[in-house]
C-alpha cells in the first residue's frame, strides 16, 4: 500500500500531469486578472489551494482548479520523493539534479516570498522628509497624543480589519472605548445637503461627522483606483463621547477627553524606518513632441542618525536604492497645482523581501542543469551522426 | 546544368536584391534629397521619408500613393512616392486634398459618411476616398461618433468592427491634420513674403506690447493687432502637434531643442510658451518668474535661418519651379552641414536607404520561392531542387541579418523593441535553426519550416507596420539595452524554437495525412528534430523567463508578479517541460508528441500575442480586433491540425496498406 502510494508521488505521470494542470490553472488565472483584477486573480487562483474559474458575468463557478499552492506543493513533493525513490544518480543525469534542484529552490522560493515580503509607497513633495512608508491596501485607525514638545507623539493604532459593525475594542492606553457601528471597505464621503439629503441624517454626531454622509461603493478590484475605507464608531469613556466618523479621505479630527487631546485619523497602515529620506528633486522628462515618458527621476537625500550616514541618492527607473533590508524603486511622479508652488511629488514602492537571493540561485541551477543535460545530449547526438555523414 | 541550376538560380535573386541598393534617380524634382531631410517625430530624429512612409502606410495601408486607384494595375495608374505626396501635403494642401489617400473599407461608416459606391465611370472604387469627399460634415460625424465611442467604450474590448474602423479613420485623419500644418498654416499661398510682412510687423507690434504689459500710458492698438494676427495663425498650427521641423540653431545632437515650425516662427515675436501661457492653454501655465522672464525676451530672439529655407523649398514648390525647389533642397542641406548636427544627418541619410532597400519584404519573396523548391525535393527527390531552396533561404538569412542589424543600428538598440520587432526576430531565428536541421539532415524538412515560418512572421510583422511606426522611442521601464539584449532577446528565440518544433510537428502530419511522401525513416528523423528542438525552446524559454523575472526584481522589486505576459513565458515553459517528462515516462510515442508539439504553437502564439490582448498588465498595448480575429483562426488552424493528428495512422495515406510500395522510396533513390 506504502510503496502503492510512493510510486504514485514519484512517477513521471504525475509530473506530467501537474504540469497540464500548472498550464491550465496560470491560463485561468490569466483570464481571471481581466474581471478581477491583478491582486484578487493572485490571491485566488496562486495563492489559494483550490480555485475556481467563473466566466466573465456569470455567477456560479464553472471551472474547478487546483490552486498554486497544492500544485507547488504537489510538485516539490513530486519531485523529492522521485529522487529519493526513482532516481538513480549518475555523471549523465547530473544535469537533471542540478535542474529539479533548482526548480524546488524556485518553488520554496515564491513561497517565503508570499510569506515574507512587504510592499509599501513613500510618497512625498519635494523638499519633504520621511520615515515611514504606508500600505498600499491596508488601513489603520491611529490615535494619536502629542508628549510634550520634544519628543515623539504617542500612536495607539487598530488595523482596519478588527473594525467589524457591532465589534468593541479596548486598549489599556486608551482612556475610552470604541464601539464599531458601521465600516465599510470601500466608500466615499460628501457634504451633506439638508434639502436632497433631508431623509438622510448626518454620518456622524461628533467632528466631521456631523456634516457628511457616507456613500458605500462596490470594492474595486482594478490596478490604479484603491479602496477607501471608511466606519463610523462610538468613543465611550466615563461618558458617551458621541459618534464619530472615520474615512481614508478625512484630515485628523481631534476628541477631547480629560483635558487631554487624542487626534483621530484613518489612515494607511504605516511602517517606520530606522532612518529617514528626503525628497531633494524630480525630474520627469518625456521625448520631444510626444507624451512617451523617458525618464522619472528622484534625487533624495538618505539619512540615518545612528549610524551617522548622509548621502543623495539618484532613484530612477531600473535603479532602485536598496538600503537596511529595504529596496526602493521610483514609482509614480507628478505635479502639484501652481497655486502650492508647484512642487514635484513623487512616490517609491518600498519592498522588504528577505528570500530575495533565492531566485537568483534557483535561476542559475536549473539554467546550467538545462544547459549541462542538453549539451550531453547534443554532443552525443553529434558524435552518432558523424560517422553517418563521413 | 542541373548542377549549376541552384546557383544560376540564387544569383539572379541576389541581383534583383542587390538592385534595390542602387541610389534612386530623380528625373525633376529632387524628392530622393528632400525625403532624407531630417524632421523629428514621434520622439525621434527620422527622414522625411520615414515620416511620409509610416504616415501614408497609417492612411492607407500601402507606403505609396497611387492617385487613380479606380484603374488596375495593366492600366498604369499613377502612382508617386510617399514623400513626394507629404510634400505636396504640406506645401499645396488643395492639391493633396483631392487624391484619393484614405482606405475605408467597412460599409456602415461608408454610408455614415455618405461615401460614394464603387463606380469606375465616376473614377470611384469604392474602397479609396479624398479628403474633400468627407467634407466638413463628414469630419464633424466622425470627430462627434469617435467621441462618443471613446466615452462610452472606454474598455477597447467592447468596441466592435464598425467602432474600431471608426476611431481608425478619425485617427487617421488627425495625422493628416497634423501632417498639413507643418511646414506652414494650411491657408498660406506665399510663404516667404507672409513671412517678410510678419517680421516687419514686429518691432512696433513688440514695442505696444511691452507698453500694454507695462501699462506705461497709451499703445498702438492696430501695430498689436497685427502681430498679434500673424501670430495666432502660427499658434494655432501647433494645436494639432505637427512634426518638428526645425534644427536648433545651435546644432548638436540632442532632438529636444527640436522646434516645430509654430514655436520657430513665434521665436522673434512672443516666444510659443508665453503665447500658451497668455493663451490659457491648459498645462501650459508658467510660474510668475518664468512669465515675467518670457515677457523681457519679447522681440529679442532671432528668427532660425531654417524658416527661410523651408519657405523657399515650400514657394517653389507650390510653383512649380524644379530648378527653384532643387537649389532650395541643396541650400537647406548646406545649412545643415554647417549645422554640426552630429550623426542626424548620416542617421536620416541611411534610414532612407533601409525604407528603399525593405529588406523584409524581399525576404517575404524569397522564402516563398524557397518554400517551392523545397516541396519540389519531396515530390521528385531532386537534389538540385533542394539544394536551390537552400542557397535561396541562405540568402534569404543574410538580407533577413542585414536589415536586423540595420534595424538595431538605425534604433541604438537589441533587436527586438516592440511587437513588429520580435515578429521579424522570432523569423529570423526560426530561419536560423531551420538552417542547422537542414545542416544535419539534408532532406528539405528544415527548409520547409524555415520558409513558412520566416514568411508568416513577416506577414504578422507586414500587418503590424500598418499600425505606423515600427521604430518608435522606448517607455522609461524599457530603456534599458541590457535587459531587451538578454530577456528579450532570449525568451523571443525561445518562442522562435517552439514554433519550429510546432511547424515540423504539422509537417509530420500534413505530409503522412495527405501525401504519400512520409516514410517511417522520415518520421523517425522529424521526431528526433523536434525533441532537439524542444529541449532548446525548454532552455531558452525558461532562461529567458526566468531573466524577466530578476529585470523585474530590479525595477519593481518583485520577482514574480503573475503578469499575463510574464505567465504566457510560464505557460510555454510549463508546456515544453510537459512534452519532454510525457516523452521520458514512455506516455507518448512519435505522433503524440507531434500533436504536443502543435498545441505548442498555440500555446506560444497565446502568450506572443494572446496576453496583450487582454488589457490588463504592464505589456497590454490594447485591444486589437483584427489580431483577436487572426490568433482565433489560427487556433482553430492548429485544432483542426491536431484533429488530423489524432486520426490512427493506418488511415493516412503515407502509412496505409497502399504505401507499403512508398516506403521503399528513399532507398530506391539513394541506391
Amino acid at each position: 500500500m506504502i510503496s502503492k502510494l510512493f510510486q504514485f508521488l514519484s512517477s513521471l505521470r504525475l509530473t506530467v500531469v501537474l504540469l497540464g494542470l500548472g498550464v491550465v490553472v496560470v491560463f485561468f488565472g490569466t483570464l481571471g486578472q481581466t474581471s478581477d483584477g491583478l491582486y484578487v486573480a493572485q490571491e485566488r487562483y496562486f495563492r489559494s489551494w483550490f480555485a475556481y474559474w467563473t466566466p466573465h458575468g456569470s455567477t456560479f463557478p464553472v471551472v474547478p482548479l487546483p490552486g498554486g499552492y497544492l500544485l507547488g506543493t504537489m510538485l516539490v513533493i513530486n519531485l523529492i520523493v522521485a529522487h529519493f525513490t526513482r532516481f538513480k544518480w549518475t555523471w549523465s543525469k547530473s544535469g537533471i539534479f542540478l535542474t529539479h534542484i533548482g526548480i524546488i529552490l524556485l518553488l520554496l522560493g515564491q513561497l517565503a516570498t508570499d510569506m515574507l515580503a512587504r510592499e509599501s509607497i513613500m510618497s512625498f513633495r519635494e523638499g519633504d522628509t520621511r520615515n515611514y512608508s504606508e500600505s498600499s491596501m491596508d488601513f489603520e485607525l491611529a490615535f494619536l497624543r502629542s508628549a510634550g514638545s520634544n519628543t515623539l507623539d504617542q500612536v495607539v493604532s487598530i488595523p482596519a480589519s478588527r473594525l467589524k459593525p457591532g465589534a468593541e475594542l479596548r486598549q489599556e492606553l486608551l482612556p475610552f472605548a470604541i464601539r464599531v457601528k458601521e465600516a465599510y471597505e470601500n466608500a466615499r464621503i460628501r457634504l451633506r445637503a439638508p434639502v436632497m439629503d433631508s431623509n438622510r441624517p448626518p454620518a456622524a454626531t461628533q467632528g466631521v461627522g456631523a456634516r457628511i454622509v457616507i456613500d458605500e461603493q462596490p470594492p474595486t478590484r482594478t490596478m490604479d483606483a484603491r479602496n477607501v475605507p471608511a466606519a463610523v464608531i462610538e468613543l465611550s469613556g466615563p461618558s458617551s463621547l458621541g459618534t464619530w466618523a472615520l474615512s481614508g479621505e478625512l484630515k485628523s479630527q481631534t476628541v477631547t477627553v480629560e483635558g487631554t487631546e487624542w487626534r483621530l485619523e484613518y489612515r494607511p497602515v504605516r511602517d517606520y524606518k530606522p532612518f529617514a529620506l528626503t525628497l531633494l528633486k524630480t525630474t520627469h522628462e518625456t521625448y520631444p513632441g510626444t507624451d512617451i515618458p523617458k525618464n522619472f527621476q528622484s534625487r533624495v537625500r538618505l539619512r540615518n542618525t545612528e549610524s551617522h550616514e548622509d548621502r543623495e541618492v539618484d532613484i530612477y527607473m531600473n535603479s532602485p536604492l536598496r538600503y537596511g533590508g529595504y529596496t526602493f524603486f521610483q514609482y509614480q511622479m507628478g505635479k502639484e497645482q501652481l497655486a502650492d508652488g508647484g512642487r514635484g511629488t513623487s512616490a517609491l514602492q518600498v519592498v522588504l523581501n528577505p528570500s530575495w537571493v533565492t531566485p537568483y540561485l534557483g535561476c542559475i541551477l536549473v539554467g546550467v542543469g538545462l544547459l549541462v543535460q542538453f549539451l550531453m545530449h547534443l554532443t552525443k547526438f553529434i558524435a552518432r551522426r558523424k560517422p553517418r555523414a563521413a | 546544368m542541373k548542377q549549376r541550376l541552384p546557383l544560376i538560380i540564387t544569383a539572379l535573386f541576389a541581383f534583383w536584391i542587390l538592385g534595390a541598393l542602387r541610389p534612386q534617380r530623380d528625373p525633376e524634382y529632387a524628392f530622393g534629397a528632400f525625403g532624407r531631410l531630417p524632421v523629428v517625430f514621434n520622439g525621434r530624429l527620422q527622414p522625411i521619408d520615414s515620416l511620409a512612409r509610416n504616415s501614408l502606410t497609417r492612411i492607407r495601408e500601402k507606403d505609396t500613393a497611387n492617385l487613380e486607384p479606380v484603374k488596375s494595375w495593366y492600366e498604369r495608374p499613377k502612382i508617386i512616392s510617399a514623400t513626394e505626396w507629404l510634400l505636396t501635403l504640406m506645401t499645396r494642401p488643395e492639391v493633396a486634398d483631392g487624391w484619393k489617400v484614405f482606405r475605408v473599407d467597412h460599409p456602415e461608416l461608408k454610408a455614415m459618411l455618405k461615401l460614394p459606391e464603387p463606380n469606375p465611370a465616376a473614377g470611384e472604387d469604392g474602397k479609396h476616398y479624398s479628403w474633400n469627399q468627407f467634407g466638413e460634415t463628414g469630419l464633424k460625424q466622425i470627430e462627434e461618433s469617435s467621441r462618443n465611442i471613446q466615452e462610452n467604450k472606454k474598455d477597447s474590448s467592447l468596441r466592435n468592427a464598425f467602432d474600431n474602423a471608426t476611431l481608425g479613420l478619425y485617427e487617421a485623419m488627425t495625422l493628416y491634420l497634423r501632417l498639413k500644418n507643418t511646414v506652414h498654416p494650411q491657408d498660406t499661398v506665399g510663404f516667404a513674403a507672409e513671412i517678410a510682412d510678419y517680421q516687419k510687423s514686429i518691432p512696433a507690434g513688440v514695442k505696444a506690447f511691452q507698453q500694454r504689459m507695462t501699462g506705461s500710458g497709451t499703445f498702438d492698438t492696430n501695430a498689436l493687432t497685427e502681430v498679434f494676427g500673424h501670430a495666432e495663425r502660427y499658434f494655432v498650427t501647433l494645436r494639432g502637434e505637427p512634426p518638428l521641423l526645425i534644427p536648433p540653431a545651435s546644432g548638436g545632437d540632442a532632438t529636444f531643442a527640436w522646434q516645430r515650425m509654430g514655436e520657430a516662427l513665434l521665436d522673434p515675436s512672443f516666444g510659443a510658451p508665453l503665447l500658451k501661457h497668455l493663451m490659457r492653454v491648459p498645462k501650459a501655465e508658467l510660474s510668475p518668474e518664468a512669465a515675467a522672464e518670457g515677457i523681457r525676451l519679447v522681440g529679442t530672439r532671432p528668427l532660425s535661418p531654417a524658416v527661410g529655407h523651408w519657405a523657399a523649398m515650400a514657394d517653389a514648390f507650390r510653383e512649380s519651379q524644379i530648378a527653384g525647389f532643387n537649389t532650395a533642397v541643396t541650400g537647406y542641406q548646406t545649412y545643415l552641414e554647417s549645422l554640426r548636427l552630429g550623426k542626424a544627418l548620416n542617421k536620416t541619410d541611411r534610414e532612407q536607404l533601409y525604407n528603399s532597400f525593405a529588406p523584409f519584404s524581399k525576404t517575404a519573396a524569397l522564402y516563398i520561392v524557397a518554400f517551392l523548391f523545397s516541396c519540389g525535393f519531396w515530390f521528385n527527390f531532386a537534389e538540385w531542387s533542394r539544394k536551390t531552396s537552400l542557397h535561396l533561404v541562405q540568402l534569404a538569412f543574410v538580407v533577413h541579418t542585414l536589415g536586423l542589424i540595420a534595424r538595431m543600428w538605425l534604433e541604438g538598440r537589441p533587436p527586438v523593441t516592440n511587437l513588429y520587432s520580435s515578429a521579424i526576430f522570432i523569423g529570423w531565428g526560426a530561419v536560423g535553426l531551420g538552417l542547422i536541421l537542414e545542416s544535419f539532415w539534408k532532406n528539405a524538412i528544415g527548409l520547409a519550416v524555415a520558409t513558412v515560418i520566416g514568411f508568416s512572421t513577416q506577414v504578422v510583422a507586414h500587418n503590424l507596420a500598418l499600425g505606423g511606426d515600427t521604430m518608435v522611442m522606448l517607455q522609461a521601464v524599457l530603456d534599458t539595452n541590457f535587459w531587451l539584449a538578454t530577456h528579450v532577446v532570449i525568451v523571443t528565440l525561445g518562442y522562435a524554437a517552439t514554433y519550429v518544433a510546432g511547424f515540423l510537428a504539422i509537417l509530420y502530419v500534413v505530409l503522412g495525412f495527405f501525401t504519400k511522401v512520409m516514410t517511417s525513416d522520415m518520421g523517425k528523423s522529424l521526431s528526433r528534430m523536434v525533441y532537439g528542438i524542444l529541449c532548446f525552446a525548454t532552455l531558452f524559454s525558461f532562461v529567458g523567463t526566468v531573466l524577466g523575472g530578476i529585470w523585474a526584481d530590479q525595477s519593481w522589486g518583485r520577482f514574480w508578479g503573475w503578469d499575463p505576459k510574464e505567465n504566457g513565458a510560464l505557460i510555454i515553459v510549463l508546456w515544453n517541460a510537459l512534452i519532454l517528462h510525457a516523452r521520458w515516462g514512455g506516455m507518448v510515442r512519435e505522433r503524440g508528441i507531434m500533436n504536443l508539439a502543435i498545441f505548442g504553437n498555440i500555446v506560444t502564439s497565446w502568450s506572443w500575442f494572446g496576453t496583450n490582448l487582454l488589457g490588463v498588465g504592464l505589456h497590454s498595448y490594447g485591444f486589437m480586433s483584427g489580431a483577436f480575429t487572426a490568433l482565433m483562426v489560427f487556433v482553430g488552424s492548429q485544432c483542426v491540425l491536431i484533429a488530423l493528428g489524432l486520426i490512427p495512422q493506418a488511415k493516412w495515406r503515407s502509412f496505409s496498406a497502399a504505401a507499403g510500395g512508398a516506403a521503399k522510396a528513399p532507398a530506391a533513390a539513394s541506391a
